[in-house]
């Protein structure tokens, strides 16, 4: 299997994820979207150096992977591209912030290094909490979701084509590697002289079978929205479960976890 | 009243080379027609045209309706279009959600579009993939499917390019019974002229953009003369026996 074939594999397992069957994959895919938005926005809202007031925030994807059934191990192997960028994020900080804060012990921990890591906590909790929404929505319901939120047609269907569209092209990529490599023994990659004609003939592929998918949900009554906009409304649970996770996330904010755990031992 | 109808129909990818000339023939409704020519003879042109994906001088009728912008979508209600290759017709993550995404945007409830679904699967036994990823299935399940997401729109016709193209012996044969099964308008373009002969009652014979031959399928699949003439050969049922209807 080729590392485009493995790409395919991955996509699908997040559509496996997806139609999976847990409480907090029946939740509405707004509700689910909202209060994403909100936990993500309380994750950042967190101090530069409050680092003891973001890490009790985890608390509550650990919550949501055991609800949702979803294992956290997938969670950061889908999360491996983007963990570099996001940890590398504040690595600059512990040379430019080095007033010492605290000592653990007798070694002297700076304000570059304890925003650093507030950093990339922070980037971590966050990817955690869009790929359980990812995980438990599914990219259709997450658009029908954006659509009772009264995002405009276009661009919802602008994403899900997108989406669509990226396994097109992985396909293609994957035949026309497959392809150069026959030719090709030996070469790890595509060799740089043949990048430029490569790229241009996977766009050209590409857009004639994009092409060609157009027209197949043309003829089958597509006409610029997908039938889910009218999906259902979001019912009593979802407005509790809403409500409670909001609470949490409020609590986790605002009262210092830390601080009153250690007080009952201190 | 036919349910297709070509009537003077010109059409041209560039200016001044045109790939159908003139083009007239009806087919009516419940006749089971093979279109049949060498690659390159404006087979696939006929079928884009006729639910409207491209635009041509003179006039394509479906069920007396102009095929038109403005028409389209009542003209691909009544029309199915079966595209060759499977992987460009379904674009849903699973079988039932490519089956119900027609009959939705036409306006069914989900209930009501997965009840219709289930129907063409169970006629079809294809129940076993109602739940399967389409990038998971054989490619025979995955043309079989690609019909099922056409007939679950109940169209009145179907027409279909290459139903039988790179498929194995059983599916073909799974494929041709499936059609025969079917009682739907059905315009088949296909090289595989044995297919044509066990589906279809009448052939359509396209040469260079011109109609070269129109009548019974027993006829003309058995004129060595006249499929010669056009890049063609006798389907292997007829190869080494009569070639000639006169014979």
């Amino acid at each position: 299997m080729n590392r485009m074939d493995q790409a395919l594999l991955e996509l699908s397992e997040m559509d496996d994820l997806a139609s999976m069957d847990s409480p907090l994959h029946r939740r509405h895919p707004a509700v689910k979207l909202l209060v994403t938005v909100f936990y993500i926005a309380a994750v950042v809202s967190f101090g530069k150096y409050d680092l003891p007031g973001v890490l009790p925030m985890a608390l509550i994807p650990a919550i949501l992977f055991a609800a949702g059934g979803i294992p956290v191990s997938t969670c950061f192997k889908k999360m491996r591209f983007a963990l570099p960028l996001v940890l590398a994020v504040g690595v600059f900080n512990p040379f430019f912030d080095r007033t010492v804060f605290i000592r653990i012990g007798g070694i002297p921990v700076t304000g570059g290094v304890l925003s650093m890591l507030t950093l990339m906590a922070k980037g971590v909790l966050s990817l955690m909490a869009a790929f359980i929404m990812m995980a438990s929505t599914g990219i259709d319901s997450l658009c029908a979701g954006l659509r009772s939120l009264h995002v405009p047609k276009t661009a919802v269907s602008l994403l899900l084509l997108t989406w669509r569209y990226i396994s097109v092209m992985t396909k293609e990529l994957s035949v026309m590697t497959d392809a150069y490599h026959l030719r090709a023994p030996g070469q790890k990659g595509i060799h740089v002289s043949a990048w430029g004609s490569f790229l241009g003939q996977l766009l050209l592929r590409s857009m004639d079978r994009a092409g060609e998918l157009y027209s197949a949900m043309r003829l089958r009554g597509f006409r610029g929205e997908f039938y889910y906009a009218g999906g259902r409304r979001a019912g009593v649970r979802d407005v509790l479960f809403a409500a409670c996770f909001a609470a949490a996330v409020l609590v986790l904010r605002f009262v210092h976890v830390g601080e009153l755990v250690g007080g009952i031992f201190v | 009243m036919s349910m297709i109808e070509f009537q003077n129909v010109t059409f041209s990818y560039e200016a001044g080379k045109p790939v159908l000339k003139d083009l007239t023939f009806a087919v009516e409704k419940g006749e089971s027609v093979g279109l049949i020519g060498a690659n390159g003879a404006g087979k696939s042109t006929i079928m884009k045209l006729i639910p409207g994906l491209l635009d041509s001088m003179g006039r394509v009728r479906v069920d007396g309706i102009s095929v038109g912008k403005d028409t389209a979508a009542e003209v691909r209600k009544k029309v199915g279009f079966v595209l060759q290759d499977p992987d460009s017709q379904m674009f849903m993550p699973t079988v039932l959600e490519d089956m119900i995404f027609g009959p939705m945007n036409y306006g069914l409830t989900k209930d009501e579009a997965v009840a219709k679904a289930d129907r063409i699967l169970a006629e079809m036994g294809l129940s076993d993939l109602r739940n399967r990823h389409n990038h998971r299935i054989s490619g025979g399940e995955k043309k079989m499917a690609a019909i099922a997401t056409i007939l679950a729109m109940e169209p009145e016709a179907v027409i279909m390019d290459e139903p039988t193209a790179s498929l194995d012996p059983y599916n073909r044969r799974t494929v041709i019974n499936m059609i025969r099964s079917r009682s739907e308008t059905k315009l088949i373009a296909s090289h595989d002229l044995d297919m044509i002969l066990d589906t279809c009652s009448r052939v359509i014979l396209i040469s260079g953009g011109v109609l070269a031959a129109d009548g019974p399928a027993e006829r003309i699949l058995r004129d060595r003369a006249l499929l010669e003439a056009n890049r063609m050969e006798l389907p292997l049922s007829y190869a080494g026996r009569a070639s000639d209807p006169d014979r």
